[in-house]
C-alpha cells in the first residue's frame, strides 16, 4: 500500500495547503508596507495603526460583537431546552413539531432564512408596531434563531451519553429534580455548553448573509462592512483585522484543546 | 442568584418540563416557522411601489374582504426560463462538483488523521477545525489576494519563471471550486474522520490476511465502511453550497449566476420582493429531496448509536 | 410483628418484557441479604423498585412498615450504591459524601464532622479534597458506600458492589463490606451475579429466574440442599441422575433399575414416580478397587482435568449415566486414574440431593 499512501499524503497537504496557503499569505502581507498584495515593499505596522483610527471598522466589530454575544447566550438557554427535550423526555406529544422545526434551520439556506426572517419582522412591524424598524435587536433575535439549533446539536450529543445513574444517585441522595439539573447534569455537561455557545458565537460573528437582509441603518456588522469593501477592492486594513481575529481564535483553540488534552491525559489512569 | 436557584428548585416538575417544551417551540413557530409562511404568501403577491414593496395578499379593505393573489411571479420565472432556472441547474451543478472536490480532498485527509497516532491526530483535527472557526469572508477574502492577476500565485509564477503573463483565475469556476473547499473541507472532513476512526485496524489486517490487495481492501472493506460519512459529509457540502450567495458574489464573474446570488439581485437590486420570494421557494423546492433524505439519514445514524447503547438495566 | 421489608405480589414491566414477576419476598431488619441471579434475570429491577427509581406495575412494597407506593426515591429510608458507582465528576470526595446530607440541611461544623466520620469508616481520612478520577476503583468504590451511607439510611441497596474491581481487590473488598454492615446494623441487600461473592458476603441469599425467586435460603442450605435443578444447576458444579422410586423405607428411598441409588430423604415419594438426584463432585470418590461402600458404582474415565490441588473428572458408567466428580490428591505417591481405566465411584446416601422437580 505504499503507493497509496504516497497519494493519500500529497491530497492530503494539498487540503491543507488550500486551507492555509491563503490565510499564511494574508498574514505575510498585512505586514507589507505597500498596498498590493503582489509586491513586498518593506515591513510595516502601518495598516495595523490605521486600522486603529478606523472607528468604522471599529465599531462594526463591535456591533458584531455585542450582536454575538447575546445570539449566542440566547441560542445557548434554548438549545440547552431543545436538547433536554429530546433527549429527556421521551415520547411528549410535540416531539415531532418541535424535532422538525428545530433541524430544518442547519439545512436551510441563509438567504432563504435571511429574506422570510425579513419579511416577517416586516408585518410584525406593520400587524403590531414591533419589530419597530430593523437593528442590532432583528439580528440577534434571527442569529439565536438558528443558533439554537446548532446549540442543540452540541448538547444533545453530550447529553446522550451522560450517564444517568448520576442523576438517579442524586433523587437517592434528596435532590429535587431542578436542583438536580443546577447541581450535577449542568456543571458536568459544562464542556459541552461552553462549546455550544462557542458555536453559536462564531456562526453569530461570521454571519453576512441573514444579517444584510434584517440589519438596519446604523447597525453594519463586520461581515456586511467587511463584504462591501471587498467588492470594492483590497483594503490592507482588512489583512491586518483578519490576522488580528486569525490569531485570537488560533490562541484560544489552541490553547484550549491543550488544555482538553492535558485534562485528559489526567484522567487517563482510570 | 442564590433566591432564583431556591425557585427554580421548586418549581412543579410538570410546569418545568412543558417550558422546557414549549420555550424553544414557541420560538421557533414563530421565528422560523411564520417567516416561512410568511415568504409563500409574499411569493404570490404583486409587486408595488412602496413599503413595503409588495401589495398585501389577503386583507379588509373599505370593500370588505380581499385578496391580491398572482401566480404572476412563478409565471414569470416559467417566461424567462434561461434568466432563472439556468443559475438553478448551474447551482446544482457547482455544488455537485464542489462536493465530489471536496470529497476527493476529504477522503484522504481524514483517513490520514484517522490513522495517526493519538497526539498527531489531535493536532490535525485542531488545523482542520481551526479555519472553521475563524471568519470564512475574511478567508474567502485572502484567497482573492492569491487569486487576483495581480495576486500572490500569478506573482510567485511570473518571478519563478513558470508562467509569461498572469492567468485567469478569478472569476471562474475554477475560482467557485476553491472557495467551495475553502469554506466546506471541515464539514466533510469531520463525518469521514468519525467512521474511519471506528474503523477497526484488525479489519484491514484481516482482509490482507485473506489475500486481498491494497485496491481490493479500499473496495471491499474500507469503502462500504465509510459510505454513512460519505453520505453525511457530502449532504452537509451540497445543500449550503446550492444555495451559497458569498463564493459566487465575491469569486464569481457576471456570468457565474447561482440561485442565491439571483435572489440576492432580485431583492437589493431589483427590489422586487415578490420574484425574491418565488425564488426563495424554488429554491427550497429544489432542496427538499437532500434536506428530507438528510433527515432520514440523521434518524438513522441516531438510531443505530441507540441499538450499540447497553440495554438498559434490568 | 411485621418483617422490616415485605414485597407482595410485585410485578414489574417494561413494555412487553416482565422483568419482575409476581414476586413476594420478606427481609428482616439488619439482614445483608443476597440477589443472585443471571444477567437480565430482574434481580436489578427489582432492587430499583425498592429504592424507588422505578414502581411496581402490580403488587406492594412495604420499607419499615410503610407504603412505599408514590414514595419518591429521595423520601425512602434507602440508598442506593450503584454499579459504577455514579459519583459526581465535579465535585471531591467530600463533595460527593456531603451532597445528601447538605440537601437535609446538615451545614458547618456538623456537616465537616459527619462527613468525616464517613471517611473514616471507608479509611479515606485524607483523600476529601481529590476528584473521582484521581483515585483507583477500589478507593471509588469506598466513596460510593461512604456516600449511599451518609444519610443514614435504614436499607442499602448495592448493585454489583465489587463487579468493577480487580479478583484479588474484590476479595479484601468483600470482608470489608461484611465489616461496615455488623458495625452499623443497617440492613443491605446486594444484587450479584457472582455466586462466589454472595456466599460469602450473604446471611441469606435469593436466587432468582425469569423475574421469580427460586429459592430464599441461607448459602449452605443452597448449596447442599437446592430445591430445584435450575438452585443446584445455578451454584456450582453437580451431577443428575434421572430414574424412577423402586423402593421406599423410613429414612430413605432406592432408584430402580441398573444404577440402584439410595438416597436419605423425607420427601413423599411412592414407588413407582419419576425422580431426580443431585450429587455434587466434592462428595464422590473414586478408587480403583471395589469396596462395601454403599452407593457404589462401576464406571470408566472419560475426561480428567489435573487442577494441582485436584482432580477433575468425568466418568461414565457401562450404562450411560455420567458423573463429574472432584478428587483430592492426598498423598503425592499415589498414581491417580487415568484416560479409559476403569474404577468405582462411591458416595453416602446422606449426600445425595433429592430434587422436587
Amino acid at each position: 500500500m505504499g503507493r497509496m499512501n504516497g497519494l493519500v499524503l500529497s491530497l492530503g497537504a494539498l487540503g491543507f495547503g488550500i486551507l492555509y496557503l491563503p490565510i499564511i499569505v494574508m498574514i505575510i502581507y498585512s505586514f507589507n508596507a505597500g498596498k498590493l498584495v503582489s509586491v513586498w515593499s518593506g515591513a510595516s505596522l502601518k495598516w495595523y495603526a490605521s486600522l486603529l483610527e478606523n472607528d468604522q471598522l471599529l465599531s462594526a466589530f463591535g456591533t458584531s460583537l455585542l450582536i454575538a454575544i447575546w445570539a449566542a447566550t440566547i441560542a445557548t438557554v434554548f438549545g440547552i431546552c431543545i436538547a433536554i427535550a429530546f433527549v429527556r423526555f421521551g415520547n411528549f406529544r410535540s416531539r415531532l413539531a418541535l424535532s422538525a422545526i428545530a433541524s430544518a434551520p442547519l439545512v436551510m439556506p441563509e438567504i432563504v432564512t435571511g429574506l422570510s426572517m425579513l419579511l416577517l419582522f416586516i408585518s410584525m412591524e406593520s400587524l403590531f408596531g414591533w419589530p419597530a424598524g430593523r437593528g442590532v435587536d432583528t439580528i440577534i433575535i434571527a442569529h439565536a434563531t438558528f443558533g439554537m439549533c446548532f446549540a442543540a446539536v452540541v448538547v444533545q450529543a453530550r447529553l446522550r451519553d451522560f450517564d444517568m445513574a448520576i442523576e438517579e444517585a442524586a433523587a437517592d441522595l434528596g435532590a429535587t429534580q431542578p436542583f438536580i439539573f443546577l447541581s450535577i447534569t449542568l456543571p458536568v455537561i459544562a464542556p459541552a455548553v461552553v462549546a455550544a455557545w462557542l458555536l453559536a458565537f462564531t456562526l453569530s460573528f461570521d454571519d453576512l448573509v441573514i444579517a444584510s437582509f434584517v440589519s438596519g441603518p446604523g447597525s453594519s456588522t463586520l461581515p456586511i462592512l467587511v463584504f462591501s469593501k471587498v467588492r470594492l477592492g483590497v483594503t490592507p486594513e482588512i489583512n491586518a483585522l483578519a490576522t488580528v481575529m486569525i490569531l485570537v481564535v488560533a490562541v484560544a483553540v489552541i490553547g484550549a484543546s491543550w488544555v482538553l488534552r492535558r485534562r485528559l491525559a489526567a484522567r487517563s489512569p482510570d | 442568584m442564590r433566591g432564583l436557584v431556591r425557585y427554580v428548585a421548586h418549581l412543579p416538575a410538570v410546569t418545568g418540563r412543558r417550558l422546557v417544551i414549549a420555550l424553544p417551540l414557541i420560538w421557533l413557530a414563530v421565528f422560523f416557522f411564520l417567516p416561512l409562511v410568511e415568504t409563500l404568501q409574499v411569493s404570490f403577491t404583486t409587486p408595488r411601489r412602496g413599503i413595503p414593496p409588495y401589495a398585501p395578499l389577503w386583507g379588509f379593505g373599505d370593500d370588505g374582504f380581499f385578496t391580491n393573489f398572482t401566480t404572476g411571479n412563478y409565471a414569470l420565472l416559467l417566461q424567462y426560463w434561461s434568466d432563472y432556472f439556468g443559475p438553478a441547474l448551474n447551482s446544482i451543478k457547482l455544488a455537485f462538483f464542489s462536493t465530489l472536490v471536496c470529497l476527493a480532498f476529504a477522503y484522504p485527509m481524514a483517513w490520514w488523521i484517522a490513522r495517526s497516532t493519538e497526539k498527531w491526530r489531535t493536532i490535525l483535527l485542531v488545523m482542520v477545525m481551526l479555519p472553521f472557526w475563524t471568519s470564512s469572508l475574511l478567508r474567502l477574502y485572502a484567497l482573492i489576494g492569491l487569486l487576483n492577476p495581480n495576486g500572490f500565485i500569478n506573482a510567485a509564477g511570473l518571478w519563478l519563471g513558470l508562467i509569461d503573463a498572469p492567468m485567469q483565475m478569478m472569476q471562474t469556476d475554477f475560482s467557485i471550486y476553491i472557495g467551495m473547499v475553502l469554506t466546506y473541507l471541515p464539514l466533510m472532513i469531520l463525518p469521514l474522520y468519525a467512521v474511519m476512526v471506528r474503523l477497526d485496524a484488525d479489519l484491514l489486517a484481516a482482509a490482507a490476511d485473506l489475500g486481498a490487495s491494497g485496491p481490493e481492501i479500499f473496495r471491499t472493506i474500507i469503502l462500504p465502511l465509510t459510505i454513512p460519512g460519505i453520505v453525511a459529509g457530502s449532504l452537509l457540502v451540497f445543500i449550503p453550497a446550492v444555495g451559497e450567495f458569498v463564493i459566487p458574489a465575491l469569486l464569481g464573474g457576471p456570468d457565474q449566476l447561482m440561485m442565491g446570488k439571483v435572489l440576492w439581485t432580485e431583492f437589493f437590486r431589483n427590489r422586487d420582493w415578490p420574484v425574491a420570494s418565488a425564488i426563495a421557494i424554488l429554491l427550497l423546492a429544489i432542496l427538499t429531496v437532500p434536506i428530507i433524505y438528510a433527515r432520514y439519514q440523521d434518524g438513522r445514524v441516531t438510531a443505530t448509536d441507540r441499538s450499540e447503547r447497553p440495554v438498559e438495566a434490568k | 410483628m411485621a418483617p422490616f421489608i415485605r414485597l407482595k405480589f410485585v410485578s414489574k414491566s417494561f413494555a412487553d418484557v416482565v422483568a419482575v414477576d409476581n414476586l413476594s419476598l420478606d427481609i428482616e431488619k439488619g439482614e445483608l441479604f443476597c440477589l443472585l441471579g443471571a444477567s437480565g434475570c430482574g434481580k436489578s429491577t427489582l432492587l430499583r423498585l425498592l429504592a424507588g427509581f422505578e414502581s411496581p406495575t402490580k403488587g406492594t412494597i412495604e420499607i419499615d412498615g410503610h407504603d412505599m407506593a408514590g414514595v419518591a426515591p429521595a423520601d425512602r429510608p434507602v440508598n442506593f450504591m450503584f454499579q459504577n458507582y455514579a459519583l459526581f465528576p465535579h465535585m471531591s470526595v467530600a463533595g460527593n459524601v456531603g451532597y445528601g446530607l447538605r440537601r437535609a440541611g446538615v451545614r458547618g461544623d456538623a456537616l465537616d464532622e459527619r462527613v468525616n466520620a464517613l471517611l473514616k469508616l471507608v479509611r479515606l481520612q485524607n483523600l476529601g479534597s481529590r476528584k473521582p478520577h484521581q483515585l483507583s476503583g477500589g478507593q471509588r468504590q469506598r466513596v460510593a458506600l461512604a456516600r449511599a451511607l451518609a444519610r443514614r439510611p435504614k436499607l442499602l441497596l448495592l448493585d454489583e458492589p465489587l463487579a468493577a474491581l480487580d479478583k484479588k481487590l474484590r476479595e479484601d473488598t468483600q470482608f470489608e463490606l461484611v465489616d461496615i454492615q455488623e458495625k452499623l446494623d443497617t440492613t443491605f441487600i446486594v444484587v450479584t451475579h457472582d455466586q462466589e461473592e454472595a456466599m460469602t458476603l450473604a446471611g441469606r441469599i435469593g436466587i432468582m429466574d425469569a423475574g421469580q425467586l427460586v429459592q430464599v435460603d441461607e448459602p449452605r442450605k443452597l448449596y447442599e440442599r437446592p430445591k430445584n435443578s435450575f438452585v443446584a444447576d445455578f451454584l456450582g458444579t453437580i451431577s443428575f441422575v434421572d430414574g424412577v422410586v423402586g423402593q421406599r423405607d423410613k429414612t430413605g428411598i432406592a432408584l430402580d433399575g441398573d444404577l440402584k441409588i439410595r438416597a436419605i430423604t423425607n420427601l413423599d415419594l411412592a414407588v413407582g414416580k419419576a425422580v431426580r438426584l443431585a450429587i455434587r463432585p466434592e462428595k464422590i470418590c473414586l478408587s480403583r478397587t471395589a469396596s462395601t461402600a454403599p452407593n457404589q458404582i462401576e464406571v470408566v474415565v472419560e475426561d480428567l482435568a489435573y487442577l494441582g490441588f485436584a482432580t477433575n473428572y468425568r466418568v461414565k458408567t457401562p450404562s450411560g449415566q455420567m458423573f463429574k466428580l472432584q478428587q483430592q490428591q492426598r498423598r503425592s505417591n499415589e498414581t491417580p486414574l487415568s484416560w479409559g481405566e476403569t474404577g468405582y465411584v462411591h458416595f453416602d446416601p446422606q449426600d445425595v440431593i433429592v430434587l422436587e422437580d
